[in-house]
């Protein structure tokens, strides 16, 4: 680790002001900044933690009664008090091990956006807000790539609102090292209509899979899927799993995301 | 009902007390005060030209005391092979020089090019990126067969090739031609036995210090055999003399092998320390561990099992590629072949063996023994290549292997060992037994009802432990003895402290030597302490590995009581006046023989160490006795293993249902520890059958350098206790050493991984994939789901 200076600010306002400053980098939980900067990949010269900012804490119900979660919430919190939404309960509980829950935040993994990560594919799926501390940006909006999102230099991810679905399930088969997705999928059904959000398989990350929630919105059970797949092509191939073989996860990965779907 | 002390007893072990409670002292917790830290600037590159290393920047950077290169070691040793094979036409090995530091070329991602001495390990990482290395790379070797084609690049400028050694052993190539002309059936099987990372818990540190006032040198490091280190970096790298270096081996976080070796980094921060006059310290992070910590087995294989018409075993012919890595690590050359070729006929009664490996150098780590070394890799293709006959066949696979069980003993194998004892069929029998092998078919139904395909698998294994005679590995090229030797000091108030050579990483010797010689002297485990791992307290031993520590070192320990108590009976003797041939030992009292005289325990002692009343003229004063021990043979544990897969036919994910090993490790001092002991190797070898694959690409990258990409095994990977069932009943005790031990130490590394995957293999054929014939390991989802696929 190279040596950096750590800022603590209490309000996204202090925050945003400390961000300014040239080569600083906010903190979230830490779980993917620390191991970077252990090995030296990264050298911000200020850190910003956003751990000791209450508003960006807790979840509650809006007005619309979407969930709406601060972005500095941890795993292990939506694990437990997201219960108004299963489907990304479960999800935050099984990402990592305990002390990754118990650091790890859903701003900071949303900010990251690694193309195996879990929490992705809930926001897509869900058609989530994105709320930063200058604006709102849709999940369809958000995501760009690997490791790419929407958000400027600077920008924090203060909340995150979910419409939460009629039914909705998140299937991960697990990378055997990492544990991380090596293909996760997300299915909310709403009324008007199916999202289906595949994480860990394409190389440009999280994607919706759009003939499946055609088929599913149609008919949402687990035979309206025979006979639809997705292309190997564009798929991440690496140590874990060829692309054809992601490709072949996404189907089955899907229904068994449709028949657990509650 | 169960002992509670003694041999056969289970006490907790009483080492956990410290390692449970964070009392250890580690390697790394020990600080010398003054010591400076030693970062290593490693190549990202596998192999290059270096053209210049320019280090005038980092020299002057903040904290730097001293930066080494490979120029400061010109004058110094190559870290030595510590075993010389001969090839088949009679020549030795290729021996490449192993510098400390890189000269002239790097040779695998990892190699050590530049170590920079800092007041602290920020700084001296920080001056590590202000050096300026110019590297020419060229072409990686990594591919074994494209290694052996000619005119392929060199790793080695100085060799005519990249080929170590071609070497052939067992039955002659005549005979072993004939069996399979004659042959009604044969079966071949072309297989990898994958590269795996030890990964032990503690990465490896080393501490150098060196005392100007009397010119001592002192190693503490993380090593499973602390006198073999004093002797190869003493004698062969750096030139101190024995009486002048000591090396210590404190508490030590596993090994499985890798902590054997020798390393470039104790041989650098022992020269370092006096080359600046300052302690200096390195300790391996996890991602330097994958890069330098020798890797494990990494074999590619082609067997051929030869029967005859009654499907009795005639013939076996193996040839293996052995991948050595970039240099010769300390015992690399002995694992695919002595550790190997000799258990290639198994347990079975094959009249032909024959044994061909050639080892090959490519720009990669080291490759040396990792638990089991060599014989895992034996058993893998002789019990693979079985159960592809028995299915070629139609017959069932314990019949077959049943059928040519070897039943006499003591057996001599066509590759040059000789069994002493065992019987295959009681481990056999209580396998079948455990198992509930009538249930399986029931167990099948019931997981295809849930979409899933259910295999059984089965595996025999014999392996060589005991590491061994030292006329007999002299022989075979080995350029050390494997003796093992023991001290026992009586303290005069009758406590005991045993001076061990072999070194305790886990495997809780602490508990089990006081043990045995608690039940020997009839008194108290708590009297007896083990000191282990310190060369300027211990006899010269070799250490452990080859499951040979509680065999070779507890009969040295046996062989020093028995001369303890001999001595002590002749002080009770005299105490009782009475002859010491009419003394009996019995629950720490000498007693005369027939009569109500006795003396305790104590009494002796004492009188030992404070001798007025002593027969000074007969015997000395003191109560303190070395033993060293070489056996006549090593040992053969055997044991009968099988388990229960389901298969996702979805997804190819493999899950254990249930395992079961039924083990003869001849006679068993703490069945505890030998059921931990057995249950470790088997997660183990689950963790290569299924997760473990530490892979390079086509440029000598290691892929799989970190825990993001290398799958060790974890709790719910591995059956529940329930159904993870580790049996030792069947017990033929070892005929020549005096506690009838054979080990336990490597045997489920060695028996589980062809266990699993021989019922991957049944699953897939249950489910109608009998194209399938073998998948290599690690057997993971994706290669499950192309081999279904037949991708
Ligand atoms: C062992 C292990 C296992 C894991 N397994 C999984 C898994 O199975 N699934 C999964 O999805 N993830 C997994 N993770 C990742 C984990 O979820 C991380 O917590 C997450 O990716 C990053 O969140 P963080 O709060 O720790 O962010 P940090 O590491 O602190 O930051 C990550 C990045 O986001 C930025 N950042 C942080 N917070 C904000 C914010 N509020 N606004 C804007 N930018 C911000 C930082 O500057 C940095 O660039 C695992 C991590 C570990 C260590």
């Amino acid at each position: 680790m190279y040596s950096f200076d750590i800022q603590r600010p209490s309000t996204v306002a202090d925050a945003v002001a400390a961000l300014a400053t040239d080569e600083a980098q906010p903190l979230g939980g830490g779980q993917t900044l620390i191991p970077t900067l252990k090995q030296r990949l990264a050298a911000p010269s200020v850190l910003v933690s956003l751990s000791g900012i209450a508003e960006m804490k807790g979840i509650c119900t809006g007005d619309d009664g979407s969930l709406c979660i601060g972005g500095g919430t941890t795993h292990a919190t939506v694990a437990a008090e997201a219960g108004a939404y299963l489907g990304l309960a479960s999800l935050a509980g099984n990402i990592g091990d305990p002390a990754v829950r118990n650091r790890g935040t859903i701003g900071g993994s949303l900010a990251n956006n690694d193309p195996s990560a879990c929490y992705p594919a809930a926001a897509l799926a869900s058609g989530a807000t994105i709320v930063t501390n200058s604006r709102e940006i849709a999940a369809d909006d958000y995501f760009q790539g690997m490791f790419a999102t929407a958000l400027e230099e600077g920008e924090i991810v203060t909340e995150v609102r979910f419409p939460v679905p009629e039914k909705s399930a998140y299937m991960k088969f697990e990378q055997p090292a990492s544990r991380f997705a090596l293909v996760g999928v997300f299915v909310a059904k709403y009324a008007d209509g199916v999202r289906v959000a595949v994480t860990g398989a394409s190389e440009e990350g999280v994607f919706r899979w759009s003939e499946a929630e055609a088929a599913l919105s149609s008919n949402f059970s687990a035979d309206a899927l025979e006979g639809l797949s997705v292309s190997g092509d564009g798929m991440i191939s690496d140590l874990h799993g060829s692309g054809a073989y992601r490709a072949h996860l996404v189907g089955v990965m899907t229904k068994r995301a449709v028949v657990a779907a509650r | 009902m169960p002992k509670d002390h003694g041999i056969g007893a289970s006490p907790k072990r009483r080492e956990d007390v410290r390692f449970l409670t964070g009392a250890g002292n580690y390697t790394d917790d020990i600080n010398v005060h003054g010591q400076a830290y030693v970062h290593f600037l490693r190549s990202d590159v596998a192999h290059g030209t270096i053209k210049a290393i320019d280090t005038s920047a980092a020299e002057s950077m903040p904290g730097v005391v001293k930066i080494f290169t490979g120029a400061d070691f010109e004058g110094v040793g190559g870290l030595p092979c510590g075993w010389q094979v001969t090839d088949k036409h009679g020549e030795p090995m290729k021996e490449p020089a192993h510098p400390v530091l890189c000269q002239g070329k790097v040779r695998h991602v990892g190699d050590p090019i530049a170590a920079v001495v800092a007041d602290s390990l920020e700084e001296a990482r920080t001056a590590a990126e202000a050096i300026d290395v110019d590297i020419e790379e060229l072409p990686a070797v990594v591919d074994m067969g494209a290694a052996l084609e000619s005119g392929a690049t060199k790793v080695h400028d100085d060799l005519d090739d990249n080929l170590c050694y071609d070497w052939q052993f067992g039955t002659d190539t005549e005979t072993t031609d004939a069996a399979f002309a004659k042959a009604a059936h044969v079966t071949t099987l072309e297989l990898v036995n994958n590269r795996l990372v030890a990964n032990p818990m503690e990465p490896r540190v080393a501490v150098g210090d060196y005392s100007r006032a009397n010119d001592e040198h002192t190693l503490y490091t993380t090593s499973q055999n602390p006198h073999v280190i004093r002797l190869l970096m003493g004698a062969f790298v750096l030139g101190i003399p024995e009486h002048k270096l000591r090396v210590v081996a404190p508490d030590v976080g596993g090994g499985f092998g890798t902590k054997i070796f020798h390393y470039a980094e104790e041989a650098f921060c022992t020269f370092a320390a006096k080359a600046c006059n300052r302690p200096v310290k390195w300790t391996s992070t996890r991602s330097e561990a994958f890069m330098s910590d020798a890797h494990g087995r990494d074999h590619v294989t082609k067997i051929e099992l030869a029967l005859d018409a009654d499907n009795n075993f005639i013939g076996v012919r193996t040839d293996t590629k052995a991948n050595m890595g970039a240099y010769l690590s300390t015992f690399s050359s002995s694992v695919p072949t002595w550790l190997h070729g000799t258990l290639m006929a198994g347990n079975y009664k094959t009249p032909a063996v024959q044994v061909n490996v050639k080892a090959v150098f490519t720009n990669t780590v080291p490759v040396d023994a990792y638990r089991g070394a060599g014989r895992p890799e034996a058993t893998f293709q002789l019990e693979r290549v079985i159960d592809k006959a028995a299915r070629e066949l139609g017959v069932d696979p314990i019949a077959l292997r049943r059928q040519n069980f070897i039943t006499q003993f003591p057996y001599a194998t066509p590759v040059a060992v000789e069994y002493d004892t065992g019987d295959y069929e009681a481990t056999m029998a209580k396998m079948e037994e455990l198992m509930d092998i009538p249930g399986f078919a029931a167990r099948r139904a019931e997981s295809e009802k849930n979409g899933m395909l259910r295999g059984l698998g089965v595996n025999c294994f014999i392996e060589a432990c005991g590491i061994a005679p030292s006329n007999l590995v002299g022989q075979l090229g080995a350029r050390a003895g494997l003796y093992d030797a023991a001290t026992v000091r009586v303290n005069a108030t009758g406590s005991i402290s045993v001076m061990v050579g072999a070194h305790s990483h886990g495997q809780g010797h602490e508990t089990v030597f006081p043990q045995v010689v608690a039940e020997m002297l009839g008194i108290d485990e708590s009297m007896i302490d083990i000191v282990h791992g310190d060369t300027s307290k211990i006899p010269f031993g070799m250490g452990t590995y080859g499951s040979r520590s509680l065999a070779v070192c507890g009969s040295a320990m046996v062989r020093a009581t028995e001369k303890i108590i001999n001595k002590a009976k002749k002080i009770a003797g005299h105490l009782l006046e009475a002859s010491d041939s009419d003394i009996e030992l019995k629950d720490g009292q000498f007693t005369v023989a027939g009569t109500d005289k006795s003396v305790a325990w104590g009494d002796v002692t004492l009188a030992a160490y404070v001798p007025h009343n002593y027969p000074l003229e007969d015997i000395e004063p003191g109560l303190e006795e070395t033993a060293f021990y070489d056996p006549a043979n090593f040992t053969y544990p055997a044991g009968a293993y099988a388990c229960e897969v389901e298969v996702d036919p979805d997804t190819g994910k493999v899950t254990i249902e249930k395992f079961v090993s039924a083990d003869d490790f001849g006679n068993v001092v703490n069945p505890m520890i030998v059921e931990g002991q057995v249950h470790g190797g088997i997660a183990q070898g689950i963790g290569q059958a299924l997760l473990e694959n530490c892979a390079y690409d086509e440029n000598g990258q290691l892929l799989s350098a970190s825990y993001m990409d290398y799958a060790m095994p974890r709790a719910d990977d591995l059956p529940h206790m329930a159904d993870y069932v580790v049996d030792h009943s069947c017990q033929t005790p070892c005929t020549h050493n005096p506690l009838g031990v054979k080990g336990c130490g490597e045997a489920g590394a060695i028996g589980s991984p062809p266990t699993v995957v021989n019922a991957v293999i049944d699953a897939l054929h249950s489910g109608g994939h009998t194209h399938v014939s073998h998948i290599d390991m690690p057997v993971t989802p994706s290669r499950v789901w192309a081999a279904i696929n037949g991708q």
